[in-house]
């Protein structure tokens, strides 16, 4: 049994929040790399460029990608043969939330009520946490800060078996159709199949976490993968929604096994600021 | 995006008729910060008859909520926010005088038709491109609702803010058009 004290997880949140909002992954800059050469549109080679720029001026002047900083989501995966000790987990994660979102100067966007109040935390807390048990005596800590702009652009359909994976695929392609410019496309496409209604949203958000280097392992899933980028970058949303060829820069899916009457299917959008950061302890 | 169109403010008839979609535009003067909330308070004025915070004729509204600024600068990130939460507002605020508009995102028919009628111009903001946005502003102060944070409306002066023209005074929209043209 190994003892972790939670008043290591403060600094190391704090860090991550801040991190993730001015460092965009390499993932995401070769892909965008590979897609604006093949772009055949100028005004998307352009936009891609500011967007280049924009990565380069955010670490020079320590300021965030975007000014929407998101909600900060965390997936944390918890040994098993770990003794957390000296205070509450989940009160640890939001005190690193709240010194990363005031020190990196970061936007707080968390309102109390969802619908009648609706008034600012000031602080961007709470978090929204999510825990695996894991074997070993290690914490993974993923921080995948979103904003509202792509998260808006979700959705989860509860389908039938009869629709088939072409009726799966024309569903993906409509969600990211009708999402248009919304998203602030370049987007990612997390896709969440199966499970139940709200684990297929949870691995739509959960596929998002895979390098865009990095193919499905799954050869059945890569391919259809592949299918929906090219149906999806077909439609010539382009960056921004202006027009172009680079709407997606990949799919992702992750598939649960499921009920035999039940077929849900989530899409979770991303932007390109497409932030998400780990440590361990 | 072949020219790049210096544009100031306050807009005149003259500037926004030069203008076509996907000219590419810098934008030098004032503007004034506006999200939702801020529009609905504006617009709620309006219809009591009661005096605006500032005058909106010939100005441009710009849909962003910026992050909060480090010490000696201005203002923190401030890329444009989705824009077709202000479409219920907007028309209301083109009948005003409102003449610019910068967000991201398409923009709904009423909105399009009301910028036909009342010469107002949509320019689209490059999401995420935040601190690139932030440059362009040289100052910002809180000029109304400071009770809404970073939806409150600050007059920002702005210098060579860059934006796309996406929907201009006859009724030509880029969002429909530039994909149009890349559909496969
Ligand atoms: S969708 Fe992404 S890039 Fe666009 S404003 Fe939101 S966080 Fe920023």
């Amino acid at each position: 049994m190994r003892e972790i004290n939670v008043n290591k997880i403060v600094p190391v949140v704090k860090e991550l929040c801040i991190d993730a909002s001015i460092y965009i992954g390499d993932d995401v800059v070769e892909k965008l790399k590979e897609f604006q050469e093949k772009e055949e549109s100028q005004i998307a080679k352009e936009i891609i460029s500011i967007i280049f720029e924009n990565h380069k001026l955010a670490v020079e002047k320590k300021m965030p990608l975007c000014q929407d900083t998101g909600v900060a989501v965390f997936f944390i995966e918890l040994g098993q043969d770990v003794h957390l000790v000296g205070g509450d987990f989940y009160d640890a994660i939001n005190e690193g939330v709240r010194q990363g979102y005031k020190e990196g100067y970061l936007r707080k966007s968390m309102v109390d009520d969802p619908i009648i109040d609706r008034k600012n935390t000031k602080d961007n807390t709470p978090a929204i946490i999510y825990l695996d048990i894991v074997p070993g005596d290690k914490l993974k800590i993923t921080l995948a800060a979103k904003g509202g702009g792509s998260e808006n652009m979700s959705e989860v359909k509860m389908m039938k078996a009869a629709d088939g994976i072409e009726g799966v695929i024309d569903f993906i392609v409509d969600r990211v159709k009708r999402s248009g410019g919304n998203p602030c496309p370049p987007i990612i496409v997390g896709v969440g199949l199966g499970g139940n209604f709200e684990q297929s949203a949870l691995l739509a958000k959960k596929s998002l976490l895979r390098s865009l280097n990095e193919k499905n392992p799954d050869l059945k899933w890569a391919k259809v993968e592949e299918e929906i980028l090219e149906k999806v970058n077909n439609l010539g949303i382009g960056p921004q929604g202006l027009g172009g060829r680079t709407t997606a820069l990949a799919v992702q899916i992750l598939a649960k096994p499921c009920h035999i009457a039940s077929m849900p299917v989530a899409v979770n959008i991303q932007c390109h600021v497409h932030r998400h950061k780990s440590a361990v302890i | 995006m072949a020219k790049e169109i210096h544009l100031y403010t306050p807009l005149k008839d003259e500037d926004l008729e030069k203008l076509n979609i996907g000219d590419k535009v810098l934008i030098t003067g004032t503007v004034y910060t506006a999200r939702d909330a801020a529009h609905k308070r504006l617009v709620d004025l309006i219809e009591a008859d009661k005096k605006l915070p500032f005058d909106v004729k010939g100005q441009i509204i710009y849909f962003v909520g910026p992050a909060p600024a480090r010490p000696g600068m201005p203002i923190g990130s401030a890329g444009p926010t989705t824009s077709y939460r202000m479409d219920p507002y907007s028309p209301i605020l083109l009948d005003a005088g409102l003449k610019g508009m910068i967000g991201k995102g398409p923009r709904s028919k009423e909105v399009i038709d009301s910028m036909v009628k009342n010469k107002g111009v949509y320019f689209a903001a490059i999401g995420g491109a935040a601190v690139v946005m932030a440059q362009a502003v040289k100052a910002a102060k809180i000029i109304a609702y400071e009770d809404l944070g970073t939806e409150a409306i600050r007059e920002l002066k702005v210098e060579n803010l860059p934006c796309i023209v996406a929907n201009d005074i006859y009724g030509r929209d880029l969002y429909e058009e530039g994909v149009r043209k890349n559909r496969k």
